[in-house]
């Protein structure tokens, strides 16, 4: 303990008087800081000493628990001592912070004073008081002592604490606001938040439009059931029968996932809408009146079905691998046929997994933001209305903010009934000792209804592809079907004279979508996973509170995560909108529940007596998170990485609200082309997105591989 | 000193449940002390207590005379053997042996080495570059023990480590973990429900009931000299024969039925207990003798080397053991049962 916590507090003395303090704009790698130590980048200590002697409040903190390292003999004593004056630096410095603002103070003690957004050095000085708290707590006994586990949940908890409750809490005061900053009240709050153009069930009892709520839940019900079930057929096509183009399958229902949102709904819209190829080749043809029908319920219905149906694949096919095939064995063996073995054993084993997929599949689709938005037409969702409420003629945050409430409270209650209905049943089934058998089967029936549902889709989604292809290539779909490579010249351009020049206009946003994809998932994935491994494998106090918090973030909409980044990280302490960061951190903590999730899958099937087995064999928890629990999360830790950096790179929702002209989006540069109508370079630039990242995630696929536990993969042949 | 476990009033709560009521236990370097009961007798938690997986809610615990009541496992110098055997499934055979080594940085080239050693050790030369998968379960049970045994650990703890193999196996591989832990040297605890598998390799037995010990002592004591009738009955088989002590002191006078009986046995008091009568201390004849009491033969089963009865009789139901008779008993038939007073042992009621 001693060692951790005097480590933490070199490096925190080290950003007080070395690192600058406040946020430098991009000019910390420059190291121009260096030499001009009198200008903004000063470090903290030169500040303090100069005209903001409130800097001096948070190194108290420091220098106490300096004193308790040095002076404190009992260990249970000086650990308290650590505990206390870590906090005490870290309340102090948060509390200068939010004290102390860029526009004028809050507190009337500092009226007049200003400071800039923290930088470097104060988010270091930080993570060093925190780090000397959790040292601090595990010298207490907590986590079993373990300095590394309670630091992790120390640094969890305070990044979620910071960019998932910190910014939310403006989301919650904005609902309560009263029109003209005349305060806080529910005189206003109330009426709005129950207007029948949020609950109105009229859609459903006779003639009329429904509320915004109910839109959303029954979207929301209807692309959960449609998802669970396709990508159930999916997985169980993959890994029980001997279908010939598995892997042709595995492509196509990984491709909606890595398709830029408005897409699908463009070549919905080219194919089915009102003038669309196949409405008028049939409408020709057996004389159907041309119908508008897709703009509405049913058109982002099947768009929701096309771009979810894969990530529900994606969870299912680990479920369904999980499952032992030594439990089905038992139950032929116990005279059950093969539907009785699935009905009865295989199937109840995935339910943790199928309920996972199907809450997966609510959330997605109630925050989703691009469909809706291309597709909905009079169909109102709640996440498409509190983007509208923002940007809207009438920007109305405090509508916005009713909203999102309603949309959390909806996803909320969805986890929990799940989860009540789940129960706290054991499934783990890949334990220390090593399994060797045979997945059964499928009934005939069972899977020739896979075949049935899937195949269909997959052919659907096939044509939906070479569409897109095709349209890059024409002139101008559905007048002018000349191949041109137009589009592709004015979106990607490059002028090799004097050197290379990339002039096409879309070279700019791709090349800062790829980067902050990269540098956000591996982030995503590894703040996802390790609260995961806590979630599963540690016990601490205030565990559930943990979980909650997680879980909180998990049931944020896009939409709502980016007007809270919007009005909590536009001042100071924290000032980050305008940034390439702000765009990295929003994707960690909106990706990170998808890797928490699938982290908690993967781990709930690893036996414990593993992590127990390497710990007694003189491993620390974080030796075994190294070598014994990640090489067997292989598959969780790809479809993680995959996950987050395909999110990062589709995303539209958050990102439309903070992007800034240095660091523009690809998704947000195809809204742009989308509202202008150039729908050629739109596809365009999507076929060049999505052959991207295509190749990113073969190359993450051969990099990470499939685990081998057992001999083969064995299939009954049939 | 190295190798020996102390328990000073440990006790261990989950929650509202006491998993372990206040115990305390030595054991000798050394040894192989196994804790023997019924399943939820808290034998595991004891020996996840020394293993460090879990943490005493009170009281201290010492390994080699070291205080390490609050040192989580990966810093005790003990290794465990799992029921599960908790081979990692993505190491082959001899990194999950020389896992314990390379995670204390020990080369990759030496890990590599001492692993080859243990793996010879428990009879698994050249299995090495196999996945744990493609191993039988005796097989998968030895890389356990080899991988628990590469480290030389101060107490080697191993958890109903034969239950996942079958019979004929199990006889053998409990032969050989008693053969390794005499040939090594080490201190070993092993935790069993199985009473024969206990006496076979056990230097010392702890029997434990309802979270705590019952009694402790070597193989012999536990049978020759039961303290309860739950002993007496769990440590090779029973008869108890509720009996009234008459007379107590350096000799005994016991009354049964309408009969009295000196037994050549010290007792501290009078009044009720229960005369222990092992089954192969039975005997059993046609005729009636002095002291014999009649009973029929209920079940009769011919075992090749020894045949057993059931028999009714008025000190109740009576299993006996015998050698093969040219003239077996059949079910029905009428027998005299008696027994040597030396044989007789005594419990409290």
């Amino acid at each position: 303990m001693k060692r951790t916590a005097g480590l933490w507090l070199l490096i925190g003395l080290a950003a007080f008087c070395l690192l600058p303090w406040y946020d430098v704009r991009g000019s910390f790698w420059h190291f121009r800081w260096f030499d001009t130590l009198s200008t903004q980048d000063a470090p903290a200590i030169l500040w303090a000493i100069g005209e903001r002697p409130w800097l001096w409040l948070p190194l108290l903190g420091l220098i106490l628990s300096a004193a308790a390292l040095f002076l404190v003999k009992s260990p249970v004593k000086q650990a308290q001592a650590l505990v206390i004056s870590g906090a005490l630096g870290l309340g102090l410095l948060i509390g200068q912070g939010l004290f102390v603002v860029g526009f004028g103070a809050r507190a009337t003690v500092f009226e007049g004073v200003t400071q800039p957004g923290m930088g470097m050095g104060a988010f270091v000085f930080a993570a060093a008081l925190l780090f000397i708290i959790t040292t601090g707590i595990s010298g207490l006994g907590r986590g079993r002592g373990d300095a590394f586990i309670t630091g992790m949940v120390g640094a969890i908890v305070a990044l979620v604490a910071t960019f998932v409750f910190y910014p939310m809490a403006f989301i919650f005061t904005s609902a309560f606001e009263l029109r003209g900053g005349q305060g806080f009240g529910l005189t206003e709050f109330l009426p709005r938040f129950f207007a029948p153009d949020i609950w109105s069930l009229a859609c459903v009892t006779g003639r009329g439009q429904c509320g915004v709520a109910v839109n959303s839940t029954l979207l929301g019900l209807a692309t959960a059931t449609g998802t669970t079930v396709m990508g159930l057929a999916f997985a169980l096509i993959f890994t029980r029968t001997d279908f010939r183009a598995k892997r042709l399958l595995r492509v196509l229902t990984v491709l909606p996932i890595i398709t830029p949102p408005f897409v699908i709904g463009l070549v919905l819209i080219l194919l089915l809408g009102r003038s669309g190829t196949l409405t008028v080749f049939f409408g020709d043809l057996f004389g159907i009146e041309k119908t508008r029908w897709l703009y509405g319920f049913w058109g982002v219905w099947l768009a929701q079905m096309l771009s979810f149906t894969p990530i529900a694949f994606l969870v299912l096919i680990g479920v369904v691998e999980g499952v032992s095939p030594s439990m089905e064995e038992a139950s032929q063996t116990l005279n059950a046929n093969r539907w009785q073995t699935f009905r009865n054993v295989s199937l109840p084993l995935m339910r943790p997994g199928l309920a996972n997929a199907f809450l997966l599949g609510f959330i997605e689709s109630v925050a989703d933001f691009g469909n809706p938005l291309v597709l909905g037409g009079n169909f109102n969702v709640l996440s498409t209305e509190i983007y509208f409420a923002i940007v809207g003629t009438v920007a109305d945050p405090a509508k916005a903010a009713i909203l999102s409430l309603i949309l959390l409270s909806l996803t909320l209650t969805t986890f929990v009934a799940q989860r009540l209905w789940l129960g706290r049943k054991n499934y783990a089934t890949v334990t220390g000792k090593a399994d060797s058998g045979r997945n059964a089967a499928l009934n005939p029936a069972l899977r020739w209804t896979c075949y049935a549902l899937a195949l269909p889709w997959a052919a659907f989604t096939l044509v939906l592809y070479v569409l897109i292809v095709f349209g890059s290539f024409t002139r101008l779909w559905g007048y002018d079907h000349t191949l041109t490579l137009d589009h592709y010249r004015r979106a990607f351009n490059i002028v090799v004279r004097n050197g290379v020049h990339f002039t096409g206009a879309a070279w700019d946003s791709f090349f800062t979508t790829l980067s902050i994809a990269a540098i956000a998932a591996p982030l995503t994935a590894a703040v996802g996973l390790a609260t995961a491994y806590l979630l599963v494998r540690q016990n601490f106090a205030g565990k559930n509170a943990f979980e909650f918090s997680t879980l909180l973030s998990f049931a944020i909409p896009g939409t709502v995560i980016g007007v809270a980044y919007v009005m909590a990280f536009n001042f100071p302490p924290i000032e980050l909108t305008a940034t390439g960061l702000i765009l990295v951190i929003c994707f960690i903590f909106r990706n990170m529940p998808v890797g928490v999730r699938g982290g908690i899958a993967a781990m709930s099937q690893l036996d414990k007596s593993l992590d127990e087995a390497s710990s007694t064999l003189g491993a620390n928890s974080f030796t075994t998170l190294r070598r014994v629990i990640l090489p067997l999360m292989g598959p969780a830790i790809l479809a993680a990485l995959t996950y987050s950096f395909v999110r990062a790179i589709t995303s539209v929702s958050a990102v439309i609200f903070l992007v800034s002209a240095r660091y523009n989006m690809a998704t947000s540069f195809l809204v742009g082309r989308v509202e202008n109508g150039e729908y050629g370079i739109a596809i365009a630039y999507s076929a060049v997105l999505i052959v991207t990242m295509l190749a990113v995630i073969i190359a993450l696929q051969l990099a990470i591989g499939r685990r081998k536990l057992r001999r083969t993969d064995r299939l009954e042949t049939t | 000193m190295k190798g020996s476990v102390r328990f000073e009033n440990v006790t261990k709560r989950f929650g509202a449940v006491t998993a372990l009521k206040p115990l305390s236990l030595d054991i000798r370097p050394g040894t192989l002390v196994t804790l023997l009961g019924p399943s939820g007798c808290g034998k595991t938690t004891t020996l996840r207590l020394i293993a460090g997986l879990e943490s005493a809610s009170e009281g201290r615990i010492l390994i080699g005379g070291q205080d390490v009541t609050h040192l989580s496992a990966t810093y005790r110098k003990v290794s465990m053997v799992f029921q599960s055997y908790a081979l990692f499934p993505h190491m082959s055979v001899i990194e999950n042996v020389a896992y314990g080594l390379t995670v204390q940085r020990i080369s990759k080239a030496q890990a590599h080495a001492r692993a080859e050693v243990a793996l010879e050790t428990v009879g698994l030369k050249g299995f090495g570059a196999r996945l744990p998968s493609e191993l039988s379960g005796g097989q998968q049970q030895r890389v356990a023990v080899a991988r628990a045994i590469v480290l030389e650990p101060e107490v080697l703890l191993l958890d109903e480590p034969l239950s996942n193999l079958d019979a004929k196996l199990r006889r053998h591989v409990r032969e050989e973990i008693r053969e390794i832990q005499q040939r090594l040297g080490l201190t070993a605890v092993y935790v069993t429900h199985d009473q024969e598998e206990a006496m076979a390799v056990s230097d010392r037995i702890i029997v434990m009931k309802n979270s705590e010990i019952a009694q402790e002592g070597t193989p012999f004591d536990l049978y020759d000299r039961p303290a309860s009738s739950f002993i007496a009955d769990f440590i090779g088989d029973a008869n108890l024969i509720d009996v009234e002590v008459i007379a107590a002191g350096d000799s005994t006078e016991v009354a049964y039925l309408d009969r009295r009986l000196a037994l050549p046995l010290a007792s501290a008091a009078t009044g009720p207990a229960k005369m222990v009568l092992r089954p192969h201390h039975v005997q059993l004849s046609r005729e009636p003798g002095r002291q014999t009491v009649a009973a029929a033969v209920s079940y009769a089963a011919w075992l090749g080397n020894s045949v057993q009865y059931t028999l009714d009789s008025p000190l109740g139901t009576i299993f006996a053991i015998t050698a093969p008779q040219a003239q077996t008993l059949r079910i029905g038939d009428t027998a005299h049962l008696g027994f040597d007073p030396a044989d007789i042992r005594l419990v409290p009621a």
